[in-house]
């Protein structure tokens, strides 16, 4: 039925790739070579095609088990063994094991005489007989361009090239074919005419000293695929090209908070901390303590048994180390105890690129959880700001779909606090940390403002950031009659109120005294008033008393006279 | 030089030249017979024809390098010298393999 096969090729078939095993190209290319179709590698004299493609035939030995030849026009095979060593790539035991074949093609002009039609069969002999003996699936031929020098009769050579193209589109085997950068073309020979499926430039470019080297892939039949030009490194373990960073914001966020480090920071952001794979940043002008609380930070994340890495642009990891031991943080034994890692570069070591591809590398081999930036300001020294801020965006996407937190530290330039400062890069960052100094009185004191913290609520207040021995932490300022108070005039007016209070307490001590006082002289006056009142009482009773006692007496005289009256009577006393 | 006979005693030649051919195509078998005239004229039984096919064996393409077909290798004497193409050219070929041409 037609509307059965309608549905079945609608379904279509994609483009068969393979994979190259070097770092993001497969990424940029979605998901390699052309199976089975020859490549082109392009660029000027040292910029890297040689390794590219001896990665390409090693990496799809080892990674991918296919087996791979490479024609070496140029290099023996032992100079190319060398070369590749410092790699990590064992030319000679992968040869012995019959993974790779490596095979040297020697054009001596002085050699050759031409005499008549011939044909370049031989080498398609050889080629063939490589592939077969070890079952080739990749083939590199470097640089194919040597021929030319070597050969004079041009239409041979190129119609052989035709017909060696489109045979080894015939073997099956996915080819790179390598050639130099030409004057306004892309090869000299004009290889591109007969290898048009995927062609790949690499650059090596000079910008106010820095050099890039960079990768574009200017066509690729049947793919979609980035058109820009990325930045690669080459080091020891070979080619890394920077990936394409998701470009769709749509990547998964978490809910979960860390702590920042300093207690009182977490409170004044919503109690809590920062959300977890968002980005801080630091400002403030110079020595206000940034780089002290991005170590208190990466402390903290290591205290919770978390990986960091910590990039430091301006000083060294030593330096920062002795610095933060003065205020009560041991790095070092983070650092060995293998959860932080710090990695100090000055930026114009290499340009920004190669710094994002450097910082790419080392977060992909560690695993980290934080990442601190710190200062970012040094990079607008090798770009422009513009070029710095584009550098971050990325950065950031790139951490963001890993979910791993970053802490930026920046330079202000000025005391005066930019809405739009900092490269741009406070619109992109989720929360925002600003110190500055207060001054006043004659004496510089810092404070915090949290300018921003996306997705949560934080206080509004200015705390004062005092750094001491036993750390940083933030304390709340004194709002006085003049307004805010930090440092000294803070301290005064701390001492202020506890003299007030010593005051008053003395005070209320006095005052108690004299009532005491008081109270021992009014007691003492009604106790003399109550022996008075006793003396009184004694002298009535001792009155009262009296008056018996004379009416006693008398009645007793009385009755005495009135006894001797009768008595008397009696007798007339002549006895 | 005596006359090689069939016997144990090896014979050693002035001119050892191995021509590479791919397949009996038609350049290779005008190259062989070219070889043949030319080494007839000028090198009379001081020579050594070696005929390799390297569609029979084409691990020896390596060795000597080879690249174009036919490609005539002179590997005696010193130094190699190698001549592609199908020979039709006298001169080149002689002066090539750097023959001083029998004067007839």
């Amino acid at each position: 039925m037609p509307l059965k096969v309608k549905q079945s090729i609608t379904r279509l078939k994609q483009l068969p790739k393979t994979p190259t095993g070097i770092a993001g190209l497969d990424e940029i290319t979605g998901g390699g070579l052309p199976n089975g179709r020859p490549s082109l590698v392009c660029g000027a004299a040292g910029s890297g095609k040689t390794l590219f493609s001896i990665e390409f035939i090693v990496r799809g030995a080892i990674e991918f088990g296919e087996p791979g030849v490479f024609m070496a026009f140029e290099e023996k095979a032992e100079e190319l063994t060398t070369n590749v060593a410092s790699l990590g790539f064992d030319l000679n035991k992968l040869q012995k094991d019959g993974l790779i074949k490596i095979d040297h093609v020697h054009i001596d002009r002085s050699e050759i005489e031409e005499t008549g039609e011939y044909d370049l069969d031989g080498l398609f002999i050889r080629l063939g007989y490589a592939i077969d003996s070890i079952g080739a699936k990749r083939v590199v031929l470097d640089t194919i361009e040597n021929l030319f020098s070597g050969l004079n009769n041009q239409a041979i050579l190129r119609a052989e090239l035709r017909r060696l193209f489109g045979w080894l589109k015939e073997k099956g085997v996915t080819a790179i074919i390598t050639g130099e950068r030409g004057q306004g073309t892309l090869t000299r020979q004009g290889l591109e005419e007969y290898v048009s499926d995927c062609v790949i430039l690499l650059d090596h470019r000079v910008i106010n000293q820095i050099s890039t080297r960079l990768l574009r892939v200017v066509k690729y039949r049947g793919t979609v695929h980035g058109t820009n030009e990325y930045p690669f490194l080459i080091d020891e373990e070979g080619i890394s090209v920077l990936p394409i960073t998701s470009l769709t914001l749509d990547s998964d966020v978490s809910n979960q908070r860390v702590s920042s480090g300093i207690p009182a920071l977490d409170k004044m952001l919503g109690g809590k901390g920062f959300f977890r794979g968002s980005s801080i940043l630091v400002s403030g002008t110079a020595g206000t303590g940034k780089t002290s609380i991005a170590a208190y930070f990466a402390h903290a994340t290591c205290m919770r048994k978390e990986r960091c890495i910590y990039f430091a642009f301006e000083e060294s990891p030593q330096q920062i180390m002795r610095n933060m031991r003065s205020i009560g943080v041991d790095l070092k034994a983070d650092v060995d105890k293998g959860l932080l890692q710090m990695h100090a570069s000055r930026p114009t070591l290499y340009g920004l690129e190669m710094h994002l591809v450097d910082i790419h590398k080392k977060i992909k081999r560690f695993k980290p959880k934080a990442v601190i930036l710190d200062p970012i300001t040094n990079l607008v020294t090798i770009g422009s700001v513009s070029e710095v801020k584009a550098m971050l965006i990325r950065l950031i996407d790139f951490l963001q779909v890993e979910n791993i937190t970053v802490l930026f530290t920046a330079l202000s330039l000025n005391t005066i606090v930019n809405e739009q400062t900092d490269e741009g890069v406070s619109s992109l960052v989720d929360a925002w940390l600003l110190v500055r100094d207060i001054e006043s009185n004659g004496e510089r004191n810092r404070g915090m403002y949290i300018m921003k913290s996306r997705g949560m609520k934080h206080s509004n207040q200015v705390r004062e950031f005092v750094i001491t021995d036993a750390g940083l932490d933030l304390v709340d300022v004194y709002l006085g009659p003049e307004g805010v108070l930090t440092g000294s005039a803070r301290e005064a007016q701390e001492l202020n109120q506890v003299t007030g209070q010593l005051l008053r307490n003395h005070a209320l001590t006095r005052k108690d005294l004299e009532i005491k006082r008081k109270r021992t002289v009014l007691e003492a006056k009604i106790a003399s008033l109550q022996e008075e009142f006793e003396s009184v009482q004694d002298e009535l009773n001792k009155a009262y008393i009296e008056e018996d006692m004379r009416k006693e007496i008398m009645e007793k005289n009385r009755k005495q006279l009135t006894d001797s009256r009768h008595t008397k009577n009696a007798g007339n006393g002549k006895k | 030089m005596a006359k090689s006979s069939k016997t144990a005693e090896k014979k050693v030649y002035k001119w050892e030249l191995r021509l590479y051919i791919a397949g009996n195509t038609p350049k290779s078998v005008t190259a062989l017979v070219n070889l043949k005239k030319y080494c007839e004229e000028h090198l009379k039984d001081e020579y050594k024809i070696e005929v390799i096919d390297l569609l029979k064996q084409p691990q020896l393409a390596a060795g000597d390098q080879i690249l174009a077909v036919p490609t005539l290798v002179r590997k005696v004497p010193v130094p190699i010298r190698k001549i592609i193409g199908d020979l039709s050219n006298e001169e080149k070929v002689l002066v090539g393999l750097n023959i001083r041409p029998v004067k007839k």
